[in-house]
């Protein structure tokens, strides 16, 4: 009946559409539906309706063997999430066919379904049923969950008394029990705090090895690079190329930028969880004061994120990451660094701001760097989060020993104190 | 090849399914697959719904009670309200079991999509077993406020008479009513959310115009055919004959006009469903 195949998944001709005009992720009600029926007999706003239709992705035609660990790279907004959401079957595809075969699982859906009233206990086999568990399969692995969350003298306390940290180790517990055929971890989307992503990576690098098949959304280059064989580069809901990861890797971190030395966010790029924080531009300012995209390693310049609040944000931090072009960490850093600077700017009111940040002189070796933007609420909430927001060339001219014409190793070339003294005169 | 033993296929739809094929292979193998899901959300529904209520189940009991207190006092006692020739108390309270039974199906799970959004933007899972298992948690207090009725049958010296096998029968189009207008009412309240003021006033309308405070032969002979167009005045006229021999015939005509309202219900509630569900995570 079923021709076992190869493949974990084969998915044809892909699309998913969304229609704006009728308020996407959003309810409407009934008058609005009335009032569009009536305009939707207008030939006019006919065509205007199919403006307001947006392709989150199309022609999408891909392959996955069984056991292959496949990575999924793109801008926000790209469609990286809606591709997974319709392999779960979260939603279904508005064209186009796919086959999976197996049980698919996400280490993002952990907790779905449970009900604070109810005990540990009770909601691991509420949880492993709605992720499609049998309740022999349950009950075969039910010390196994307990043991792995840690949480067994709670287990028949209501989950509404169990701290956060309890709460997420025993929902992953769950999730990671559940052993299927094919692993979806959206990163980006990843709840938790670090400690536990890294939970999530590891577990990850675990199905991998397996041998089950896993599809790894990630803005997080070396872990691409660290975790997967093959990667999808996908752009505004197009792949636009699939290749190994080192070559995927390196095609998506050097294409796309602009040499402006600034990046403007449309409001497409932003997901409407970004909520009252609004990015609207980052820039590079030279030591002369002008925008540019080269800087000079022996002059500081600033790095400026324009953005806005729609409303005040408790804790706010805005910050930048710098990375090499290969998706390597070089710092992180936010603008409320300073512990006066954040008791200052507790609750930041609404308006538009600017966050200055000055790179030093004698700090960056010569190199392209890319920067990255978060803006967060440490431990409530990320706001806005674009690992790639712009990249920038850094020229060693004056720089230390530069008067070697050779490359030198490492990331930062900084100016350091050099003593020479003899110790003892031949 | 071979070690793939658990590997099952699953398809996602070539393009937007028509209604029969949507109902096919697909929705039913599905909801069979996660069978055990049903369990464990009425099983939620009902742990969930008494775990902090300090009266409990006897609420169950309680509500149906009350109404008939109510009625008896009112319809029974001081509008004389004619019972077909059994006590008011026991006359009202045999519609209100079957009636409380549909009313809070109908709303249960007219909310339970949206209820229950977070789940269904994270997971899939037949999305219909949310409706369905809240109208099965009902079935509980159902059976409860049902024990009553047999005691009250005891306390009046009534007893059922021989066509009490067709009770099952009744509950079942009492059911496949509910679920019926819960689906309806589950997939329009995703899209549109007037269905949570629309629903009180539904029940509510629909209470008067089923014969619970009043019999069914106070209907006018020629409005009969289009009163029995609504399946619960069959489902608690048939309660009534069945247990209680009121002087109604069996419901015969009646019953078949309810009896395929109800299917209708049903099979163009499911229909409507399905052709929302796809757009369920991207809506609620």
């Amino acid at each position: 009946m079923v021709s076992m195949s190869e493949y974990a998944i084969r998915a044809e001709n892909i699309g998913k559409l969304y229609r704006l005009g009728e308020t996407v992720g959003n309810y409407s009600t009934f008058r609005e539906t009335l009032t569009g029926w009536l305009r939707r007999s207008d030939k006019k706003d006919a065509a205007d309706a199919s403006k307001n239709d947006l392709w989150a992705l199309r022609h999408l035609n891909f392959e996955v063997k069984q056991g292959e660990v496949l990575g999924i790279i793109g801008r926000n907004g790209a469609g990286k999430s809606t591709l997974l959401k319709v392999l779960s079957r979260v939603t279904e595809p508005t064209e186009g066919y796919a086959e999976i075969y197996g049980r698919v699982g996400s280490l993002l859906e952990v907790g779905t379904g449970f009900h604070p009233e109810l005990t540990g206990r009770e909601n691991i086999f509420l949880n492993g049923a709605i992720l499609g568990m049998k309740r022999s399969e349950i009950g075969a692995k039910f010390d196994e969950i307990v043991d792995f969350s840690e949480v067994e003298q709670f287990i028949d306390t209501p989950v509404k008394r169990y701290s956060s940290g309890m709460y997420l180790r025993l929902a992953f517990a769950v999730a990671a029990h559940l052993e299927p055929e094919i692993l979806v971890v959206d990163e980006v989307l990843a709840v938790g705090d670090a400690e536990f992503q890294r939970k999530c990576i590891g577990k990850m690098s675990d199905v991998a090895q397996e041998g089950r098949t896993v599809l790894f959304v990630s803005h997080n280059m070396s872990a691409i690079l660290r975790l997967t064989t093959d990667t999808m580069v996908i752009e505004k809901g197009k792949m636009i190329l699939r290749a190994p990861s080192a070559q995927a890797v390196d095609y998506y971190l050097s294409q796309g930028f602009s040499e402006a030395g600034s990046r403007q966010w449309q409001a497409d790029e932003v997901p409407a969880s970004a909520g009252p924080f609004k990015p609207i531009e980052l820039r590079v300012v030279n030591a002369q004061g002008h925008e540019a995209n080269t800087v000079r390693s022996v002059e500081p310049c600033r790095i400026e994120m324009e953005y806005e609040i729609a409303e005040p944000i408790t804790g706010l931090r805005v910050g930048l990451y710098l990375l090499s072009t290969r998706g390597e960490y070089i710092f992180t850093t936010f603008d409320t660094d300073e512990p006066g600077q954040f008791e200052r700017m507790t609750i930041r009111p609404a308006g538009r701001y600017v966050s200055r940040c000055t790179i030093p002189a004698d700090l960056l070796n010569e190199g392209r760097y890319v920067i990255g933007v978060n803006a967060s609420s440490f431990r409530i909430r990320r706001y806005f989060h674009d690992e790639r927001a712009l990249a920038f060339n850094v020229d060693a001219a004056g720089a230390p020993g530069t008067h070697w014409p050779e490359p030198r190793l490492g990331p930062v070339r900084p100016r350091l104190d050099w003593k020479i003294e003899m110790v003892d005169e031949q | 090849m071979s070690t793939t033993k658990d590997i099952q296929k699953a398809e996602l739809p070539v393009t937007i399914l028509a209604p029969a094929k949507g109902l096919g292979a697909l929705n039913l193998r599905d909801l069979w697959l996660y069978r055990e899901l049903i369990y464990f959300m009425t099983w939620r529904d009902l742990k969930v719904r008494y775990k902090q209520t300090l009266l409990g189940a006897s609420w169950a009991i309680l509500r149906p009670l009350l109404t008939m207190v109510v009625f008896s006092i009112f319809f029974g006692d001081l509008a004389k309200v004619p019972s077909d020739g059994v006590p008011y108390p026991i006359f009202s309270f045999a519609a209100l079991v079957p009636w409380g039974l549909f009313a809070d199906a109908v709303s249960v799970a007219g909310r339970s999509l949206v209820q229950n959004r977070h789940m269904i933007t994270k997971v899939y899972f037949p999305r219909v077993i949310l409706p369905l298992s809240s109208i099965l948690a009902g079935l509980v207090d159902f059976l409860i406020a049902f024990v009553i009725l047999v005691g009250m049958m005891i306390f009046y010296k009534i007893s059922p008479t021989v066509h009490v096998w067709t009770l099952p029968l009744f509950l079942l189009l009492a059911l496949v009513t509910a679920a019926g207008v819960g689906l309806w009412l589950a997939a329009l309240n995703v899209q549109y959310r007037d269905v949570a003021y629309v629903t009180p006033f539904l029940t509510q309308f629909w209470l008067f115009v089923t014969p619970i405070a009043y019999p069914a032969s106070m209907v006018p002979e020629k409005w009969q055919l289009i009163y029995s167009l609504n399946p619960m005045a069959g489902v608690v006229e048939g309660f009534r004959w069945a247990l209680l021999g009121t002087e109604q015939g069996a419901p015969g005509p009646m019953l078949a006009v309810s009896s395929l309202v109800a299917i209708v219900l049903l099979v163009t509630g499911m229909v409507y469903f399905r052709r929302m569900e796809r757009n369920f995570a991207d809506m609620v």
